[in-house]
């Protein structure tokens, strides 16, 4: 019998979420055993070749390039984890979505900023670089999500036992002590 | 200004719990509250300054900032929209050059938005200096305009006859007009001040309470609560002091039925609750004056002083020894949950409108701690009528549990908007008929916190165990959008109204009204539907009527009038519907020159 | 001496006094009703209906509801503790709670209640407020990105001579606490913190102790809140 196939990906976030994945220690060996993963960082399977029974999505949706990956995420899972507070709720990246304008923000970023050295005063704006979204989208505000594992990173233990109860087809009932926002 | 501000405080007697009228008056004055006169309130009261701050934030009416020599509130309510209030707000914006809710830099005008002002029959209206405008039109908004900018008198912003009956009395001096179509037990005109008075005066206190039993009269303001056992509550308390309070704080959307009895009977409700000060061994009775109904004060406490010389009020009613009772008038600040028997009086305590969780109930524990009946205008009108003619012939009129008559205050699509005082019992039928309507594709019965029921309910009554109502009939159309013209008018009114308190009414009753311009905007789904009727037992945990009712323009029309929301909503999808990748970068291109290039 | 009399809550039954609100009794024999806008000696203020129970089939608040004959109570129940959790998600997307860079979190309780009550996400969208951050107070930073309106503050903390320093301004949805700056500049060390500890969540916090408990050692790291009340019950049983 083939072993269920995991997809992972990272959107606009900052790994923590991946690396709390492989926190998971020796059950790494475990995971192995139970799973075949597809695209995911943890391969470097940079797309889809298959359809797959897992998608876990870290982070949340930034730009063009964030909404397009999620798209292919919904469209080859048929199960979608958003993994951590970016992914639930925008996160750190967020943090832009209550300040006035995108425009503004560019400005701070790439021109006012006592840091910068921007002799063009240039906002980016290449044609190969994706285009930023009005504010930074919690996955499940974009496509359908189907479990939310909250953290900052998300405990591994609560990564591990949410997933072993998902393929084992039961229901994930996280322990109180992996189950935080931060 | 300091002296003002110091007369005005030695006027109210130095009295904390009577800050609402302090505040009031320093509006008048200045057209706001000055910074410095809430200095010299927290000095020479000993309130906190963040208190007082807490109560003015909390009204309409009561400002921060200079409204304005002349301040405009125009009404946003549903009739104000069906009768061409989009094009008089244009106009009046075009004309002075300013958007709402802002003054003009010379300081001269100043115009705003304002919740329904109880003219339904005779809209588009304003507010201007309290004074109201009715009827307005884009031509007269030019001429109004034209007259401020000459600095003319507000009595001759515009061309306007005097309404009919006493409101082209010297005191109110006003364009409303009464439009009273049915008089019946309250409205008749055989009713002669101090008449109920004189018979009462021969029985003892418990008779007259007996009276009102036996007539099963209920309250008028909606809930139907029996006034006997209201009254029985509080005189059962232990002696001492007891407070009368007539609530003519009317502020449902549609109804202006209270403002029609305050202008053309006045003296049955004072003589009501003189009746009740007696019958609960009361000398207190404050009647607490809907802001927006202002223009009729003078009138109303010129009245007060006619009884008063009359000896219907005062000490030794009509010679009876120890039968001592007066009548204050307090005006509110412009909150529609002040409306709400326990926030009118935190409100007349100089209070943010709040209501008070219950129990206590306020015939034990009300106005200043002490017992407290409460009083709708019709309710107090009614027992008069009761005690003058019997509680047999009372009784005779309405249904089995709705004794005797209630006024209705028709308005919407139908061509005779105004008062209709029928015996309760009617069908919705002979109501629409009566106000001559004819497509109707809804009615909203009770307003915005009833129930809008569609043509299945019309041979249904109007009374308490079937459609139960304070008053508010407003008569939809067949060409009105039933959604976006109505309910999602109604549900902003709630938004704007909640005193903010309680959770699920300050921040629920926002996702309600998101939820439904989603759908509007048709980008809902079948979730959608079911989570709004899901939440209707949040909505019943908030502690008052506003809360617990504010979700009735949407869940009465989803329950009403499915398919109106069923064909607007979308097929069930992966993709969230309401997530638009191109108005998502649009605002990054616009800031870099880029063009979109997504491709799907 | 009062007489007793019993009241079922979630089938079991209690001997109570005439007098006691619910919340009182059921806290007195370990069994955890949860509440926000309430506070230890605060009056009960009813404005967060998380404490609502259903009481003969109606909803009640029990911090303001006293106990009478034949009251059957329900509590714990699935049905009450979905309403509950959908009071607590609009107040997450009403403010902006991204616990990862607040001061409070660990100890603070609308977060805690989302634990219990097992919420991962809103089914509301976040609104991304943006409120103002008021550092100006020598002592206190206020960020009314996170007040939920409890009212806490206004209600327990005066000045040594008994004046307010905090209250409501506004109403509806555009309500928050306001505060009188002058009073509050000149408040005590200890003053500040019982402000900070009144605040159930990190919209009052007292400057230069943001973070001052390592994670896993905070109130609602082991233990989900409500806890100290069930271990009563343990003890007794």
């Amino acid at each position: 019998m083939s072993k269920p196939i995991v997809a992972t990906t990272a959107l606009a976030s900052c790994f923590g979420c991946h690396m709390s994945f492989l926190d998971i220690d020796d059950r790494i060996l475990q995971l192995i055993d139970l799973v075949d993963f597809n695209k995911s960082p943890i391969d470097d399977i940079k797309t889809f070749t298959k359809k797959c029974d897992i998608g876990i999505i870290e982070g949340g949706v930034a730009n063009s390039e964030n909404y397009h990956v999620l798209k292919e995420f919904r469209k080859n899972c048929k199960i979608l984890i958003s993994l951590g507070e970016c992914a639930i709720m925008g996160g750190l990246p967020a943090m832009r979505n209550n300040k006035d304008s995108i425009e503004s923000c560019l400005k701070e970023a790439y021109q006012d900023s006592p840091s910068t050295i921007n002799k063009n005063n240039i906002l980016p704006n290449d044609e190969e670089l994706p285009m930023i979204l009005d504010k930074v989208y919690p996955c499940h505000e974009v496509v359908k999500i189907d479990y939310f594992l909250p953290g900052c990173a998300p405990r591994a233990d609560l990564i591990w036992d949410a997933l072993v109860a998902l393929l084992n087809g039961k229901e994930i009932d996280p322990e109180y002590k992996t189950y935080k926002f931060d | 200004m300091e002296k003002t501000v110091n007369n005005i405080i030695t006027h109210h007697a130095n009295d904390k719990k009577r800050l609402m009228d302090m505040l009031l008056n320093i509006q008048e004055q200045f057209n706001y509250i000055p910074d410095d006169a809430i200095d010299i309130l927290v000095e020479k009261l000993d309130l906190p300054k963040v208190h007082i701050l807490e109560t003015i934030s909390f009204y309409h009416f009561l400002t921060l900032k200079y409204t304005g020599k002349y301040t405009i509130y125009l009404n946003d309510s549903v009739s104000a929209y069906m009768n061409g209030r989009k094009e008089v707000a244009k106009a009046f914006e075009e004309e002075i050059g300013i958007k709402f809710n802002s003054v003009t830099n010379d300081g001269l005008i100043g115009l705003f938005d304002t919740s329904c002002i109880g003219m339904s029959d005779q809209e588009p209206s304003a507010l201007i200096n309290n004074k109201v405008f009715t009827n307005l039109s884009p031509e007269k908004v030019k001429e109004i305009v034209k007259n401020m900018k000459d600095g003319k008198d507000i009595n001759n912003l515009m061309k306007a006859n005097l309404g009919d009956g006493k409101n082209s009395h010297k005191l109110i001096h006003s364009m409303v007009n009464n439009n009273i179509h049915i008089k019946k037990a309250i409205l008749s005109d055989d009713y002669i001040p101090g008449s109920a008075l004189l018979k009462i005066i021969e029985q003892e206190r418990m008779e007259v309470v007996n009276e009102i039993e036996n007539a099963e009269l209920r309250g008028r303001g909606g809930a139907g609560f029996p006034t006997d056992l209201k009254w029985k509550f509080t005189a059962k308390t232990p002696e001492g002091k007891r407070y009368i309070f007539c609530n003519a704080d009317e502020g449902e959307p549609g109804t202006f039925k209270d403002r029609v009895i305050l202008t053309e009977k006045p003296e049955l409700i004072f003589e009501g609750m003189a009746i009740c000060g007696y019958a609960i061994d009361s000398d207190e009775g404050i009647l607490y004056l809907r802001h927006e109904y202002k223009y009729l004060k003078k009138y109303l406490e010129n009245i007060l002083d006619k009884m008063r010389k009359r000896n219907l009020l005062g000490k030794n009613i009509l010679g009876q020894d120890g039968f001592n009772f007066d009548i204050r008038i307090q005006l509110g600040g412009g909150a529609y949950v002040c409306g709400e028997e326990t926030a009118l009086l935190e409100s007349t305590e100089g209070n943010r409108g709040e209501p008070r969780y219950k129990p206590p109930f306020p015939a034990v524990k009300g106005y200043l701690d002490r017992p407290t009946v409460i009083n709708n205008v019709e309710t107090l009108c009614s027992v008069v009528k009761i005690l003058n003619k019997g509680n047999y012939w009372f009784k005779k009129m309405g249904t089995e549990e709705s004794r005797g008559t209630k006024l209705l205050s028709i308005s919407g699509d139908c061509e005779k908007l105004g008062i209709y005082e029928v015996e309760w019992g009617i069908t919705i039928t002979e109501m629409l008929h009566m106000a001559g309507a004819s497509n109707v594709q809804a009615v909203q019965i009770g307003g915005p916190s009833g129930n809008c029921i569609s043509q299945d309910e019309f041979e249904n009554q109007i009374r308490y165990s079937d459609l139960g109502t304070g008053g508010s009939i407003v008569i939809i159309g067949n060409k009105r959008d039933l959604l976006k013209d109505i309910v999602l008018n109604y549900t902003n009114f709630f938004i704007e109204e909640s005193c903010g308190s309680c959770v699920p009414c300050r921040n629920l009753i926002v996702i309600y009204r998101n939820t439904l311009q989603k759908i509007i905007n048709g980008k809902g789904v079948q979730a959608d539907l079911d989570n709004m009727l899901e939440w209707e037992k949040v909505m019943k945990m908030n502690r008052c009527g506003l809360g617990q009712t504010s979700f009735h323009p949407i869940v009465t029309t989803l329950k009403n009038f499915p398919k109106l929301y069923e064909s607007k909503i979308l097929e069930d999808s992966d993709i969230i519907s309401t997530f638009d990748i191109n108005s998502a970068i649009k605002e990054y291109c616009n800031a870099t020159g880029r063009k979109p290039n997504i491709e799907e | 001496m009062k007489k007793k009399f019993k009241i079922l809550i979630d089938g079991k039954e209690l001997s109570v006094k005439h007098g006691q609100t619910i919340l009182e009794v059921a806290s007195n024999n370990g069994i955890y009703i949860p509440t926000l806008c309430n506070y230890v000696n605060l009056e009960p203020q009813a404005s967060c209906r998380v404490c609502s129970v259903k009481v003969n089939g109606r909803p009640m608040t029990a911090c303001t509801t006293t106990v009478r004959p034949k009251m059957e109570i329900e509590n714990d129940t699935k049905e009450m503790n979905e309403l509950r959790k959908i009071i607590i998600e609009t107040m997450f997307i009403t403010g902006n709670h991204f616990c990862p860079s607040c001061e409070k979190s660990g100890n603070c309780e609308l977060q805690a209640l989302a634990y219990r009550l097992k919420m991962d996400v809103p089914q509301f969208s976040y609104s991304f407020s943006n409120k103002d951050i008021d550092a100006s107070n020598p002592k206190l930073m206020i960020d009314h990105n996170r007040c939920i309106k409890c009212k806490r503050c206004a209600r327990g903390i005066k000045t040594d001579d008994g004046k307010d320093i905090f209250a409501f301004k506004n109403r509806g949805k555009k309500i928050m606490i306001s505060i009188d700056n002058e009073l509050a500049k000149n408040i005590s060390d200890e003053k500040a913190q019982e402000a900070m500890d009144i605040c159930p969540v990190g919209a009052i916090l007292k400057k230069e102790r943001g973070f001052i408990d390592p994670i896993g050692t905070r109130k609602y790291d082991n233990k989900p809140i409500g806890s100290d009340i069930e271990k009563l019950m343990e003890v007794r049983s």
